[in-house]
């Protein structure tokens, strides 16, 4: 998908807000905003959740990256109630020594963000929501959980089995609630990747497809994990290159208009 | 991959942490996962930490973290072992 023109705005404001997730409380985010003439006066909204390892400074490109395709994007900082005004790194340590961010408090703090999305008054109505890794499992859980759009699941693992026996975290594989996605799914994976392994993605495709999910999975050679992350060795151009494009046509379809 | 699987122990000591301040350890958390600093995928990731800091206010920032590889991590454990093992038995306890 070469011929794709992955940048539509240039032009971004970034700044940190606070929104109110789904169960009233008051979390930190990052929000991107398109600026400029190339910007739609009404455009949807994209949630991302940030990996496990934090809200950092990985992920807030990666949302700076989805504002530049045209959408109106924020963050939810999920460690925030744990840990507000703490590094990013401190903040992720806090989280993981507790178990990790709970189910229901990702729900809330995504069906949160969503709502703030929704007020802005460019928008036009529909959000889709995107994580990386850990993200990668949440967004599928969130999409079963929250009124979006359109989700993207990023070599999320544990959506399928659960985490090892005596893992220290909370949560589990969320196979059962595949039934319940609210959205059109696209999954995008590495074939090199362990967490989740291939045949994880093709129970993942055959489950929705059996349920009349639209789901659309790409698979990519010569990639493992986290095949996005520039700042880390793992990166694979021809897979992040691709995967974006993917990104593109597929908000583009179910976000833009 | 986030492995998530987290290992934990009880500690007590000290540790040297943020701004060169000294802070009582309670807590160790062990996991081979995703660095923040170390070039590498992963690495093996401990936290020293305290449960019941002194300073409530420094929060999550009272913490000192490794990230060794996993070569240097085994290295790690055969000198915390072998300095043990090589104290006099009069200081043994």
């Amino acid at each position: 998908m070469r011929d794709l023109i992955l940048v539509v705005n240039e032009d971004l404001s970034a700044k940190t807000i606070t929104i109110t997730s789904g169960d009233g409380s008051a979390i930190q985010a990052y929000s991107v905003t398109p600026e400029g003439e190339g910007r739609a006066a009404s455009r949807g909204g994209v949630v991302l959740i940030h990996h496990l390892p934090g809200y950092d400074r990985g992920q807030k490109e990666l949302a700076r990256h989805v504002a530049e395709l045209g959408y109106d994007v924020v963050v939810p900082n999920l460690y925030w109630r744990q840990a507000p005004g703490a590094s990013p790194d401190d903040a992720a340590a806090a989280a993981r020594a507790n178990g990790g961010k709970p189910d229901t408090e990702l729900v809330s703090d995504v069906a949160g963000a969503a709502a703030h999305l929704r007020a802005l008054p460019t928008s036009n109505g529909k959000v889709g929501v995107i994580g990386y890794c850990s993200g990668g499992r949440q967004s599928v859980l969130a999409a079963c959980n929250v009124h979006l759009d359109a989700a993207v699941d990023n070599y999320g693992a544990f959506v399928i089995g659960d985490p090892p026996e005596g893992s220290g975290m909370t949560m589990t594989g969320i196979e059962e609630q595949l039934p319940n996605l609210r959205c059109p799914l696209l999954g995008l994976f590495g074939n090199d990747d362990k967490f989740p392994p291939p045949a994880d993605v093709d129970k993942l495709e055959q489950i929705l497809t059996a349920n009349g999910k639209t789901v659309e999975i790409h698979r990519y050679d010569d990639a493992a994990h986290a095949f996005f992350s520039t700042e880390r060795p793992s990166y694979r151009v021809h897979a992040a290159n691709d995967g974006w494009a993917r990104i593109a046509a597929f908000y583009g379809k179910y976000l833009a208009s | 991959m986030c492995t998530y699987t987290t290992v934990t122990a009880p500690m007590s000591g000290s540790a040297k942490g943020p701004n060169g301040s000294w802070f009582h350890v309670t807590d160790a958390t062990v996991y081979f996962d995703h660095p923040v600093h170390a070039m590498a995928e992963h690495t093996l990731n401990i936290d020293l930490w305290s449960s019941t800091p002194a300073d409530p206010s420094r929060g999550p920032s009272a913490r000192v973290a490794l990230e060794l590889t996993a070569a240097s991590a085994r290295e790690l454990m055969a000198a915390i072992a072998s300095a043990l093992e090589s104290v006099p038995e009069a200081l043994k306890l």
